[in-house]
């Protein structure tokens, strides 16, 4: 158990915060999408086609690599459409939702007398293994690997996040079954954060046999990587997974209950949505039935995930597989006369040269404009400022840009994925593209080992 | 506004084919216009709102103070050298157009010469025009001697641009210091003309004399009696802390009320430069902290050299503090070192950097027999050693790390 207090990094204040209030929704389409997970061929074995009539649990495609690792339907109905994107790589299977929700029986199993073998395989076999992610490199587990740890982090603090506290009220049997599956497959410990500066759900504090910690500190102390650089680091050749508490609850379900559900608390917000909260759905569930009837503009990008990590969509598209939260906001693109210099409205900054500064609790109206253009990297200090961990952000990536795969390594870069250096992007006054070198340099090394 | 982006529309295609006016279009077009880009999708998707002009356009705000006092103050070294208007207020519209006078063509010289350089280079890679040359520019004129020669200056700043930057890359390349690279230049090709006791108050420009109509107080009139026009460092070098006192008090150095270079001589304009440098987070703090520091402790130690060595040089025994508002430091540690780009770029280096400026250019200061200022040449050869405290900082983050996989 750590006490883990961190000063460096950054929230950003959004307008559209979710308000605590909880919709139950039955989103018209769900659907998977395979290039949510890295490391996957764009082309997996479809084992479903158009027309097919799907239950809850019911495998949709592999990984030809991988062909042990199921990837299965979030709900009952028929896959109603396969969309295909570049070079006939699948975007997304969509499958139109039945009425009423039937599960594939899966067969329970006592948890308590079951060997870690009986657990990877059951596992793999009813489509829970995806939700486990391997750091180094943020793809999807090695069923052949046994992991250092596990961390949970417990909590969100990126921008517009939801609650886990709220969220995660009284799932406390899921969430503990989750727990004895997850302490099946280390051989170390599973180690769950909550935040320092809440009082942690009933869920996370009565939970047995974790190591609990609590993180305090502005973003990105909840991502797991920061956590886990201060628990436990990874060192070259070590293995730890990662996983988030909602899918833990699947995970409990599936051997409790025996059925694939994964039924979830997802936050809508963002500038232009007319009213923050949350829905009560599956996964993948469609951004159309996620706004309907709550936009306040259509000239507005929708966000599957939050705003520095998450991933771009169109509104016929659905949320992605590791995605809690759908953020909307504004479309930036136009022109602002002297707007380097005399800004026109009020925008988010690391540094001081705005006035809002003087008043930290104010929430903006961001947009995506870049606020400037894409210059070399000039400045220094403010990639630390964000970074709250022992790693050299800004050396780090110049390693990464000169393909220098052993500084790389002894930098850290096993330590970090995108998420974790985000705000660097954020705050970056040459507006470099941080996430995206990290990922060539994840890529770089992924291929050398 | 729509009218202007309008116009700004119909001459883009006008400019499409020739990569120069291409690249002065967008140079000017992104000056008035934030561009509309927005974020990719793939990454994150707001940005913060500072984007490198407004870093550089913050420092230059921070110089504001310094420029004015310091066309106040070439008028105002000017007529006193002539015992004219010697009271502050007396005379200010002439001492501020004779200032304007002598800095206007300065700072015109400067941006041709240098925004040409890098508009043609810029073209030439087909790159945008960076923003480093906004800095650049306004610090340039703030550090030369008045009266320096147009010529000499224009060559100097050609050479800055040429061989310290666009030779190594551009903007966020550089090695050395831009301003300082050109102040140095002039400083070591025209040592006649730059180290002399009295370059630094500007006498010539009767011209301008004549169009004010001030000729006949000037007429006949030449130098007061017992006016050397030596800067207080010249005169420490001579004659220790007492010499200084002779001619300058403290509060005379402090308010900038001395000849020397444009922009370094009013302290309270600087501290205000570097308290919105501080405060905004464009200037790293830990760099000015630590130079403090080393200025400071050097000079105790020079203190103590000199009550323990009773013929010792008599700038030795100077008292240390007073080396905070003598000379240049300030506006060195304010606007010079703090040049992200020169300085070291780990957080921890930057400690290390500003206080090794510190020591070396108290060094150059104080024990060098023919040049008494130190913090050009500290900070242009601190310059050359950042890469190697980083390098150092770099290896040791590498060590912790390999020690903590083997505990």
């Amino acid at each position: 158990m750590a006490n883990i207090k961190l000063k460096r990094g950054f929230d950003i204040n959004i307008k559209g915060k979710p308000q605590k209030e909880v919709s139950t929704l039955k989103s018209r389409t769900y659907a998977v999408t395979p290039t949510d997970f890295f490391g996957i061929s764009p082309i997996p074995k479809l084992l479903v086609n158009v027309g097919d009539e799907v239950k809850a649990g019911d495998p949709l495609f592999f990984d030809k690599k991988n062909p042990d690792i199921l990837h299965v339907a979030p709900v009952s109905g028929e896959v109603v459409e396969i969309k295909r994107g570049d070079k006939r790589a699948i975007g997304e299977v969509v499958i139109l939702a039945d009425d009423k929700m039937t599960y594939r029986p899966l067969e329970r199993m006592r948890i308590s007398s079951a060997s870690r073998e009986e657990v990877v395989k059951h596992m793999l076999a009813t489509g829970c293994w995806p939700f486990l992610r391997q750091r180094p490199y943020n793809v999807i587990a090695d069923p052949e690997v046994t992991p250092k740890h596990i961390f949970i982090s417990g909590f969100d603090n990126a921008p517009l996040a939801p609650d886990y506290d709220f969220v995660m009220e009284g799932q406390k049997e899921d969430f503990q079954a989750g727990i004895e599956v997850l302490k099946k497959l280390t051989s170390g410990k599973v180690h769950l954060s909550v935040n320092g500066k809440s009082t942690p759900s009933k869920t996370y504090a009565e939970a047995k046999g974790i190591e609990l910690h609590t993180v305090s500190g502005p973003h990105p102390s909840s991502c797991v990587g920061v956590q886990i650089h201060h628990i436990s680091p990874i060192a070259k050749g070590q293995v730890v997974w990662t996983i988030n508490p909602q899918d833990v609850l699947v995970l409990g379900r599936v051997f409790n209950h025996g059925q694939f559900n994964t039924e979830r608390f997802i936050a809508v917000g963002g500038t232009h949505v007319a009213k923050p909260q949350y829905f009560r759905t599956y996964l993948g569930a469609s951004v159309e039935s996620l706004t309907a009837n709550n936009l306040t503009g259509n000239h507005v990008r929708f966000i599957s995930g939050n705003v520095l990590t998450g991933t771009k969509i169109a509104q016929n598209e659905h949320l992605g597989f590791f995605h809690h939260q759908l953020s909307v906001i504004e479309e930036g693109d136009r022109y602002e006369l002297f707007g380097w210099l005399l800004p026109s409205y009020p925008r988010p900054s690391l540094s001081r040269t705005f006035t809002g500064f003087l008043s930290p609790s104010k929430e903006y109206a961001v947009n995506t404009n870049t606020h400037g253009e894409h210059r070399a990297m000039v400045l220094t200090g403010a990639y630390e400022e964000v970074t709250p961990m022992d790693i050299l952000p800004m050396q780090l990536l110049k390693a990464i840009i000169t393909n220098n795969l052993d500084l790389m390594e002894g930098l850290g870069i096993y330590e970090v994925v995108e998420e974790d250096l985000a705000l660097c992007e954020f705050v970056c006054p040459s507006k470099t593209d941080v996430q995206h070198i990290l990922r060539n340099g994840l890529e770089m090394m992924r291929e050398q080992s | 506004m729509k009218f202007l982006r309008d116009q700004l529309d119909k001459i883009k295609p006008l400019t499409a084919k020739n990569p120069f006016l291409h690249t002065a279009y967008d140079a000017f077009e992104t000056f008035l216009f934030a561009p509309k880009t927005v974020t990719s999708g793939a990454g994150v998707h707001i940005r913060d709102g500072l984007d490198l002009k407004r870093t550089m356009v913050s420092v230059v705000l921070a110089l504001q103070l310094c420029l004015l006092f310091g066309i106040f103050n070439i008028g105002h070294q000017h007529f006193a050298a002539y015992g004219l208007f010697t009271g502050y207020t007396d005379g200010l519209l002439y001492k501020i157009l004779y200032g304007l006078f002598q800095l206007l063509p300065i700072i015109i010289v400067t941006h041709v010469v240098g925004l040409g350089i890098e508009f043609y280079f810029a073209s030439k890679k087909g790159h945008a025009v960076e923003e480093g040359f906004l800095v650049s520019g306004m610090l340039i004129p703030l550090i030369m001697p008045p009266d320096l020669p147009l010529w000499m200056l224009a060559l100097s700043v050609a050479f800055a641009v040429v061989i310290a930057k666009e030779a190594f890359g551009g903007t966020g390349m550089n090695l050395l210091n831009i301003a300082l690279t050109a102040r140095v230049f002039v400083f070591f090709a025209y040592p006649t003309d730059i180290s002399g006791d009295t370059v630094w108050v500007s006498y010539d420009y009767n011209i301008l004399h004549k169009l004010f109509g001030l000729d006949a107080l000037t007429a006949g009139k030449s130098l007061i009696d017992g006016f050397s026009g030596a800067t207080p460092l010249a005169l420490a070098a001579k004659g220790g802390w007492e010499a200084v006192t002779q001619q300058y008090s403290v509060a005379q150095m402090f308010w900038g009320d001395i000849p020397g270079s444009v922009g370094e001589m009013c302290k309270p304009a600087i501290i205000a430069g570097v308290i919105m440098l501080i405060v905004t987070g464009i200037g790293s703090w830990q760099i000015m902290l630590s130079m403090v520091a080393g200025l400071l402790v050097t000079g105790f130690i020079f203190n103590g050299v000199a009550s323990a060595i009773p013929d010792a040089a008599p700038f030795l025994a100077v008292p240390f503090y007073y080396h905070l508002i003598m000379g240049s430091f300030l506006f060195a540690m304010a606007y010079m070192a703090t040049d992200p780009v020169t300085a070291t770029q780990t957080q921890t280096g930057k400690w290390v950097y500003g206080f090794m400026i510190g020591v070396v250019g108290m060094i150059v200061r104080v024990m060098n027999p023919a040049y008494p200022e130190g913090w050009m040449l500290a900070i242009l050869f601190m310059n050359v050693f950042a890469p190697l405290i980083d390098h150092f900082v770099i290896e040791a983050n590498i060590k912790r790390r390999l020690k903590r996989s083997h505990a």
